[in-house]
């Protein structure tokens, strides 16, 4: 447990303040220049100042069908990847929070190389696997390789929460005559509901955008990340492009705002759950 | 919690039979864990592992010249194709790339994360909290693509350095053989940018939490020792908090290796390894030299992951 080291009244030197300032802004305004050019007239090029702004750009993006496919395949495999993430994520943390084991350090660090390897690892080993099955590339090959970074993520939020619950609760409810599906309904879920809200929509946002594995396992589809990527080479109606990645960052932003108002409300603010 | 109705049970039974295989259930834990541990690590024994294991094993395979197939036999002659000049170019052009990455964030971050960890209120911490969690999560490939817009010859940083009255300095630095290129958007230092954005939140995170264990009474004592402020960070906080360093760095340092999203939307044509990966795969079909290839940040990684360890970095994350 961190301890909340803030004393009062305790005033940091200057220089840290500015250069931590600083630190922040780098990283948040980037992004808002996107949402400028969104509404630019200029068509093909990047000028700064835009020599004018427009909203039509919005309802160009929402006229093209390549466009709207990619959304519904990018919310589709999200979807079904956060789904089987939280139950096979849930399960792991449960099996190794409850038990000691042998080959339980293991099993902590298989499951964070998913994110601890480079993407491109994880995307060309699954592609060099699929391609020896003979499997054709689909929806579902996409689904099986975000689901794997997803149980990662719905694993570290859920066994986090699990060591902060005590487990004696669960005996309690056995020995006050409650089976297993009773203590796990009444008991268990509403323990770690919130936890579990939470890796789902990280685990959700992150699919959504996930491009590295995606352009391994994916074939011909493609999802909105890829359709952005492959937009980058075309030089007309950038703006469109734009559109659609305010889009897609506004998209994300909502799950991650609740997915942190869930766990600080749960952990106030303890600075654990990690990527 | 909020109170929930529990309902009785609904007929004798039914609840004799949950009730039978709960007792079952509670004096064989073992099969309890084999019950959950089940599916999670066989789809990631399957999935994951299993297709780790078939690249590597193909990276020991070999693409005929000639006749376009892979052979399977083993081999060491695609390990042998990447200590071609071209290709070890590849690799030190990448590692490289992730050292300075790794570098600046961890400057970057340590000021913030010591800021949040040490003075702010915790009203104005949770604030910052999430301005750092949001870029973590969010879309990883537009905040990439912000920087394409930011960079661009006629974008807002070459007007704003033109307002400035600095397009020389500009220039200059964009002429320096090895960094530099055409404009900022396609140049290394562009990549270099762009990079050190986007991997920041994972540098900040670990960081601070590595900072807030380090306990108030320790820098109290050191001050009544006599150390100056200055003396205390460097003697007490800075190795106490190195863990958290080295947290951050295996990320930054493992998505820089891999990625390939960056060099093409940003840099000059130069390969690097998530580039070469992809092309190699790709168009040429080569699917062993990309494995191969692959193998270079993974062998890094791993190797790099145990030294982690070691210094306690795991506690970090």
């Amino acid at each position: 447990m961190p301890s909340r080291a803030t004393s009062p009244g305790r005033k940091a030197p200057l220089p840290l303040t500015v250069t931590a300032v600083a630190a922040l802004l780098f990283l948040n305004i980037p992004v808002l220049i996107i949402f400028l050019y969104a509404f630019t007239t200029d068509e093909s090029t990047y000028t700064f100042p835009p020599p004018g702004l427009t909203t039509r750009w919005v309802s160009v993006a929402f006229g093209r069908s390549d466009m709207l496919e990619a959304l519904w395949l990018s919310l589709g495999v999200a979807l079904l990847a956060t789904l089987v993430a939280l139950v096979l994520g849930t399960l792991a943390a449960a099996a190794v929070y409850r038990t000691e084991f042998f080959g339980r350090e293991a099993i902590s660090f298989l499951l964070l190389l998913p994110l601890a390897l480079p993407g491109i690892a994880t995307g060309i080993a699954l592609r060099s696997t699929i391609a020896t099955l003979n499997i054709p590339f689909s929806y579902w090959t996409i689904v099986l390789g975000h689901a794997t970074f997803c149980v990662v993520v719905v694993y570290n939020n859920v066994v986090a929460r699990f060591r902060r619950t005590s487990g004696s609760i669960i005996e309690a409810s056995m020995d006050l005559g409650a089976d297993s599906w009773q203590t796990f309904r009444y008991v268990v879920l509403p323990s770690i509901a919130t936890a579990l809200l939470a890796g789902g929509m990280l685990a959700f946002a992150l699919s959504f955008d996930e491009i590295i594995v995606t352009t391994f396992t994916a074939g011909q589809q493609e999802t909105l990340p890829i359709w952005i990527f492959s937009q980058l080479a075309r030089p007309r109606q950038r703006p469109v492009t734009n559109v659609v990645a305010m889009l897609v960052f506004l998209l994300t932003l909502i799950p991650i705002y609740f997915a942190q108002k869930l766990t600080t409300q749960a952990a106030d603010t303890e600075g654990q759950q990690n990527a | 919690m909020q109170k929930t109705e529990i309902p009785m049970r609904p007929t004798a039974t039914q609840s004799s039979l949950w009730r039978s295989v709960s007792n079952y259930l509670y004096y064989r834990p073992r099969l309890v864990l084999v019950l959950l541990l089940g599916p999670p690590l066989l789809f990631m024994l399957v999935v994951y592992v299993g297709s780790l294991g078939s690249l590597l094993v193909n990276s020991f395979f070999y693409l005929d010249g000639f006749t376009g197939k892979i052979v399977r036999h083993f081999t060491l002659q695609t390990y042998a194709e990447l200590f071609v000049p071209s290709n070890l170019d590849i690799f030190k052009r990448t590692i490289a790339m992730a050292i300075a990455v790794t570098v600046a964030d961890a400057l970057i971050a340590f000021p913030l994360a010591h800021y949040m960890a040490k003075y702010a209120s915790p009203r104005r911490k949770s604030l910052i909290y999430l301005a750092v969690l949001i870029p973590l999560w969010s879309s990883y490939l537009v905040r990439v693509y912000a920087w394409r817009l930011i960079l661009a010859k006629e974008g807002i940083l070459t007007w704003f350095i033109g307002k400035v009255g600095l397009l020389g300095a500009l220039e200059w630095i964009l002429s320096l053989p090895g960094i530099g290129g055409t404009s900022l958007g396609l140049s290394p230092i562009g990549m270099f940018i762009a990079f050190t954005y986007v991997w920041l939140p994972f540098m900040i995170i670990p960081i601070q939490t590595a900072l807030e264990r380090v306990p108030r009474s320790l820098e109290e004592a050191s001050a009544d020792l006599g150390a100056k402020p200055f003396q205390t960070f460097r003697n007490v906080i800075l190795p106490l908090s190195f863990p958290g360093v080295v947290a951050g760095s295996i990320f930054t340092f493992s998505l820089t290796l891999g990625d390939f999203v960056v060099p093409l939307s940003l840099g000059n044509s130069k390969l690097f390894i998530g580039m070469a990966v992809l092309s190699h795969q790709g168009t040429s079909g080569n699917i062993p030299l990309a494995a191969a290839f692959t193998m270079g940040p993974v062998v890094i990684m791993i190797i790099y992951l145990l030294i982690a360890r070691r210094t306690g970095a795991f506690d970090a994350l």
